[in-house]
């Protein structure tokens, strides 16, 4: 392996290890805030690149059957929560945001789709139709068992992860995808040569950690978010709901999962299923930040990028079992570092 | 006749097939102080987490007039209860200041008013000023219970429930602590105070309940009940009991 080789590996590593990033960030949220081992990142992933996808060839997105579907089972639980308590004047906000929301996207997405209208618009809209299947996932699924153990959300989760998975093969079909680049550019680094689509994934991937922080640090919800974190009774006590957070946090998951998605695109066919092996690399770099430490994870990403793409170089075949074998020595590490497990309130 | 801000009917409370709290009926006036003393285990913290909707179980729950037995804790944080809990439930690894701001997180007041409640707060405790920007897991003892108060009070509650406000600090601070509860009371606030420090809560303390075993056994004027044979040989010390 020469230089340039070396270099070329390492841009790859870096491409792909700041999607992974962005996956980890958004496991650990997940985890910290509601203490669900977010399985199901993957098929964000599957969604936001097959959508764009479909929108770049001018079909409708599939997606919008399951936004609608599940902004309406969302509506259904509010519903008789809702009429349960008594609380009439809730119903208009419940149908707008479950029934009204989904299936104006569904219209402006089918209306927009063969237009055309460029890779900003389409990457808009694929965004728009994924991300809020994190709320209604919430609602639907992890809302009812808010208060069960880590072991029961984590089995929800696998099964969340089963039931997606099934739904992108009937919505997607069985065939692959990869997306337009987003750019042809090319740059001459000394010996290096640059792509523009890596340069493109890596600061978008930077501006939006970038994003999250000032949103952590600076926004009240963003506050809210850590507080639950870091204090679950506290925060309720201040009157941050559960579900409040719940959604919040699973709206950025969405966002983050699908905007992975179209960030890779480019870079590799996916198909339906192709996310939860992307999602995984982005967990095993979460498990070595402890699943809660966010630069930890990041870094993580980053240097699992790098790793899978050199062995992709010297050992192709055995490329997914390094990557994933490089968690072992971490998890020795953390469990002799950690004392016994302490039971969570 | 003075308003009631809070009234517990019938409340009972359950851990799986243990009964933490047993059928306990309970009124605080506007303004007042009410203490509920017993000793550990007697489910006073239990009824506390029922009033403010923390744990669930069985009765009634009126707050200023209207029925929240079934509201979650956030509806029953608008409408003005705030609970300081044993633990003090810090965001630890947050400053004091972010503390605060999130104690006012569902008031719905412009950010100026906000920032005169903060004011107001350092103002009320001077330390908490000092260490605004200290995160809130390296404050003592005693400015965390400082700190749990002042983030409950951002909201500005009708209804402040203190449980267990002097537990592990030195007497100083628990002088410091009571004389801010009795402070409060002047402002309008109504406190709802759970101690085990009997002796501290009955000399602020406008009317008090004493639980035993999940109910009340005996309830009366704090004043009175100072000086109640069984009160004061259950928990005042045998010392000062009146001699038969």
């Amino acid at each position: 392996m020469d230089g340039t080789i070396a270099l070329m590996l390492v841009q790859d590593g870096v491409t792909t290890g700041a999607i992974y990033a962005l996956l980890a960030l958004a496991i650990v949220l997940v985890f910290t805030v509601t203490r669900i081992i977010f399985v199901p990142q993957g098929e964000f992933i599957s969604f936001g690149a097959l959508t764009l996808s479909q929108l770049q060839q001018g079909t409708a997105p599939s997606i919008v059957w399951l936004l609608v579907g599940f902004g309406g089972l969302a509506a259904i639980f509010e519903l008789v929560e809702a009429l349960r308590h008594r609380r009439f004047s809730a119903v208009p906000r419940i149908l707008g945001w479950n029934v009204g929301l989904p299936v104006l996207l569904a219209f402006l997405a089918i209306w927009l789709a063969p237009l055309k209208l460029g890779l900003g618009v389409e990457i808009v809209l694929s965004l728009a139709l994924v991300a809020p299947l994190g709320p209604y996932l919430y609602r639907i699924v992890f809302q009812p068992l808010a208060e069960s153990s880590v072991l029961v959300l984590l089995i929800a989760a696998m099964a969340v992860h089963v039931a997606l998975t099934g739904f992108g093969l009937l919505f997607f079909g069985a065939e692959g995808s990869r997306t337009e680049a987003f750019s042809d550019a090319m740059f001459n680094v000394g010996p290096a040569m640059i792509t523009g689509q890596s340069i493109a994934v890596v600061a978008v991937s930077f501006v939006l950690m970038l994003g999250l922080y000032l949103i952590f640090e600076r926004t009240m919800i963003g506050k809210a978010l850590r507080a639950t974190a870091v204090n679950r009774l506290g925060a309720r006590l201040v009157g941050i709901s559960t579900s409040l957070s719940g959604r919040t946090v699973f709206l950025i998951a969405a966002l983050l999962g699908g905007l992975s998605g179209i960030l890779i695109g480019p870079l590799t066919t996916v198909y339906y299923d192709t996310g939860f092996l992307i999602g995984l690399k982005g967990f095993v770099a979460a498990i070595i930040g402890g699943l809660i430490s966010y630069p930890i994870a990041a870094v993580a990403a980053i240097l699992i990028g790098i790793l899978e793409s050199i062995s992709s170089f010297w050992a192709s075949a055995f490329k997914e079992v390094i990557v994933f074998t490089a968690i072992i020595p971490f998890l020795i590490w953390r469990s002799l570092r950690a004392g016994p497990a302490e039971d969570e309130e | 006749m003075t308003r009631t801000v809070l009234s517990l009917r019938d409340i009972s409370v359950s851990y799986g097939k243990a009964e933490a709290v047993r059928n306990v009926s309970l009124d605080i006036s506007a303004g007042s102080i009410v203490t509920v003393i017993g000793a550990n285990g007697a489910g006073k913290s239990t009824l506390l987490n029922a009033a403010m909707g923390v744990v669930r179980g069985e009765g009634r729950i009126q707050f200023d007039g209207a029925d929240c037995s079934d509201e979650p804790v956030e509806t029953r944080v608008m409408a003005g209860m705030s609970l300081v809990p044993e633990r003090r439930e810090l965001f630890s690894t947050m400053s004091v200041e972010d503390n605060l701001t999130l104690g006012a997180f569902r008031a719905k007041v412009t950010r100026g008013e906000k920032a005169d409640r903060l004011a107001r707060i350092y103002d009320r405790f001077k330390r908490l000023g000092e260490r605004r920007h200290q995160l809130a897991g390296t404050l003592s003892g005693g400015e965390r219970q400082m700190l749990a108060m002042g983030r409950a009070l951002m909201i500005e509650p009708k209804l402040l429930m203190l449980d267990e406000p002097s537990l592990g600090l030195a007497p100083l601070i628990v002088k410091d602590i009571f004389r801010i509860i009795v402070e409060l009371r002047s402002t309008g606030v109504s406190i709802l105070l759970v101690e085990q420090n009997a002796r501290a809560a009955l000399e602020v303390a406008d009317y008090a309940y004493v639980m035993e075993t999940g109910s009340v056994t005996l309830e009366g004027r704090a004043a009175d009940l100072i000086h109640d044979r069984r009160v004061v040989a259950s928990y005042l010390g045998l010392r000062e009991a009146v001699p038969a």
